[in-house]
């Protein structure tokens, strides 16, 4: 295990005396900013979507898009990435639309999932972007198989699977790893150590002293890293990926970060944690902190800031608009996908289900 | 045609799929060079290579959501749990995970994998190697549920598990492992999911059954025809979810008398939806209560396990009920 906390920045977008800034050209750095800004945008306008009663629930991932934007960067296109509920950012970064974001979010008919999870549960078979579960946890052994698949077939692709620091406890974040350690997959354990799971917090979850150190026991990499720098976060993902492509196994990273907002819209953690620990974490924002980086770096400026501001905001509500007026899928693709064909069973239920709207219908 | 038993017939079919098919691997504990506690996947090891037939850390969480994103990736594995009995550590992973992968995903993430699992009582086996736990599977919506009697079905029945699409549940009647033997072809065959088997012809009364159950049965009709001039018809289920209504209703109408007889607790069995679905479509063709012949609604009990098993006499018991209502 890698001695200490990996850092490249200070929070002040500075590079830390002795660390070498890893080798990302000028156009990927500020499409990385974007998907960053893009993320924090569309988290705070849902969450007013939300409070608006125009969508139904609603997980953001604010102060944790370095985590998550920076891990998902190191991968290739055809590596995969299964998903906790808070990665839009690693979505986004991969190509997946903002209207189809949106769609999702509103369940409509032409939303990729048909309307069958609340928000925030989008998936993408062609961008390798995995289905998600709400269950805390359930995904990391999937990643193990993906690692170990990739393994067996002779293929050079890697799996990064994301959780939070709750879902260390779950006895799968344990197979996974354990698993993972004797096949020797080809996987990525990113864990988002945000401090909270809804309202407990980190040193309730584990007396562990870090959550990485939890590695060491399965005999994987571990490696603790600031998860509110992207380049921090990219450089040991990217080096997670390529020892998993040289067939040295798995790697668990913890990095280290915070929920700046609630759990999900349906939470209020004024209740359980205190403000000042919140403005304290402020200070160290992920976004702010790679802005300042790419502006001293001469690659970013503040005019710029500003009209991309404009042009996030414009393109979230077109999306939005659009969006929002679709209608929901037909109901008869409730039916559908249970298996790959519909059995009597559901088609006569669909018919008890169409016959019983015909009759309200006319009763109306 | 070679006379097999249950366990040969798993073998043989294992083998016949991982031939014809390089995304076919085996997985579970001791399933690699020991070749399973039941010997159900003896020599495939040796055959196919450590890459194809390997043993799992002893955790039943971690072989099926491991084998769920192996089936994501595109692979068709064949895990194995050791006793049915053992499964619950990864209900949710089968249950939240698999079956729903298909759903919820819009049908863009698939996860076609085979979950066999030696399953049902009468090894002296007690309470941890002899349950019945179908009952939580086939209220499962995402999954297929298989539960043959005999080692025809058997391999017929699980290269088409292993060829269909979903995730499915294969149950195998331990206790019938090396007691049931039959004629069982050399070369490849499937059997449709989704379709019972009228194995006894019969005009008084209709016997629904299924896994072991199906040679207790077709005892107790034997002896019923012989002793009290019964004729019974006896269907065995072999697919559980979907199940054949059909094939049910058909002997029904014919019959207008049924028994259900099961292992599992009788309790929300498979019995109980049999027995509505029957209701709900044959009621006025009916001359009796649909009666069920079931395991009690206890733990499996270790001492008492043949009083608890459902036998020639309970079924004997229930078809003269039936009769004579």
């Amino acid at each position: 295990m890698s001695e200490g906390l990996v850092r490249i920045l200070d929070p002040d977008g500075k590079v830390l005396e002795g660390q070498k800034v890893p080798s990302v050209n000028r156009k990927d750095l500020l499409r990385l900013y974007r998907v960053m800004l893009l993320n924090r945008r569309i988290d705070e306008r849902m969450i007013t979507l939300q409070r608006q009663g125009r969508i139904g629930f609603y997980v953001g991932s604010m102060g944790e898009e370095a985590s998550i934007i920076g891990s998902a960067f190191a991968l290739k296109p055809k590596d995969w990435i299964i998903p906790c509920y808070r990665e839009l950012g690693a979505a986004l970064l991969r190509g997946f639309p903002l209207f189809d974001l949106c769609c999702q979010l509103f369940g409509n008919a032409q939303d990729h999932i048909k309307g069958r999870q609340m928000p925030n549960h989008y998936a993408s078979w062609k961008l390798r972007f995995g289905s998600i579960s709400s269950p805390v946890g359930n995904q990391i052994p999937h990643a193990t198989g993906i690692g170990l698949a990739a393994r067996l077939t002779g293929s050079k692709d890697v799996a990064l699977v994301f959780f939070g620091d709750g879902a260390t406890s779950e006895g799968d974040f344990h197979v996974a790893l354990n698993f993972a350690g004797v096949y020797k997959t080809s996987t990525i354990f990113l864990c988002r150590n945000n401090q909270w799971a809804i309202s407990v917090p980190r040193q309730l979850q584990t007396a562990s002293r870090s959550l990485a150190e939890k590695a060491a026991a399965y005999n994987i990499e571990g490696v603790e890293v600031d998860g509110n720098d992207i380049l921090a976060v990219y450089s040991v993902t990217r080096e997670a990926a390529d020892r998993a492509r040289r067939g040295e196994g798995a790697t668990l990273i913890e990095a280290v970060t915070y929920r700046q907002g609630a759990h999900s819209t349906s939470d209020d953690p004024r209740v359980y944690r205190d403000e000042k620990e919140v403005q304290e974490w402020i200070k160290k924002d992920p976004i702010s902190r790679f802005r300042s980086y790419l502006i001293k770096d001469g690659a970013w400026s503040e005019a710029k800031d500003a009209s991309l501001e404009e042009e996030i905001k414009n393109e979230i509500e077109v999306a939005l608009k659009k969006a929002e007026e679709i209608g929901p899928p037909s109901i008869d693709t409730m039916f559908e996908d249970v298996l790959d064909t519909v059995p009597w069973n559901l088609e006569e239920q669909r018919e008890e289900l169409r016959a019983s709207q015909e009759h309200e219908s006319v009763q109306q | 045609m070679p006379t097999i038993n249950i366990i040969q017939a798993v073998n043989d079919a294992l083998r016949t799929e991982m031939k014809r098919d390089d995304r076919v691997v085996v997985m579970g504990e001791d399933v690699g060079k020991f070749g399973g506690v039941f010997r159900a996947t003896q020599g495939l090891f040796q055959e196919f290579g450590g890459d194809r037939v390997f043993d799992t850390p002893l955790a039943e969480a971690g072989i099926i959501g491991s084998a769920i994103g192996m089936a994501m990736y595109g692979m068709r594995p064949v895990p194995e749990i050791q006793f049915v009995d053992f499964i619950y550590p990864a209900f949710d992973q089968i249950v939240n995970e698999a079956a729903k992968m298909r759903y919820r995903s819009g049908g863009q993430f698939t996860c076609p994998m085979v979950i066999r699992a030696p399953s049902g009582g009468g090894i002296k086996g007690g309470h941890y190697h002899s349950q019945s736990p179908e009952a939580y599977f086939i209220h499962t919506a995402g999954l297929k549920v298989v539960m043959p009697s005999n080692p025809y079905d058997i391999k017929g029945l699980l290269i088409a598990s292993i060829r269909d699409d979903n995730p499915v549940i294969f149950l195998e009647p331990k206790r019938l492992y090396r007691a049931a033997r039959g004629e069982v072809p050399e070369e490849e065959y499937v059997i449709e999911l989704g379709k019972a088997k009228v194995v006894r012809e019969g005009e008084d009364i209709t016997i629904v059954t299924y896994g072991a159950m199906v040679q207790v049965a077709l005892e107790a009709a034997e002896a019923a025809a012989e002793e009290d001039q019964t004729s019974v018809e006896v269907i065995d289920m072999r697919t559980l979810l979907p199940f054949d209504i059909d094939t049910v209703i058909a002997s029904v109408k014919k019959t207008s008398r049924v028994v259900i007889v099961h292992e599992a607790p009788k309790t929300c069995g498979f019995g109980a939806e049999l027995s509505a679905s029957i209701g709900e479509r044959a009621l006025l063709h009916l001359q009796a209560p649909i009666l069920r012949v079931a395991g009690f609604d206890t733990p499996f009990p270790y001492t008492f396990e043949q009083d608890y098993l459902p036998d020639e006499t309970r079924i004997r018991k229930a078809l003269s009920d039936g009769m004579n209502f």
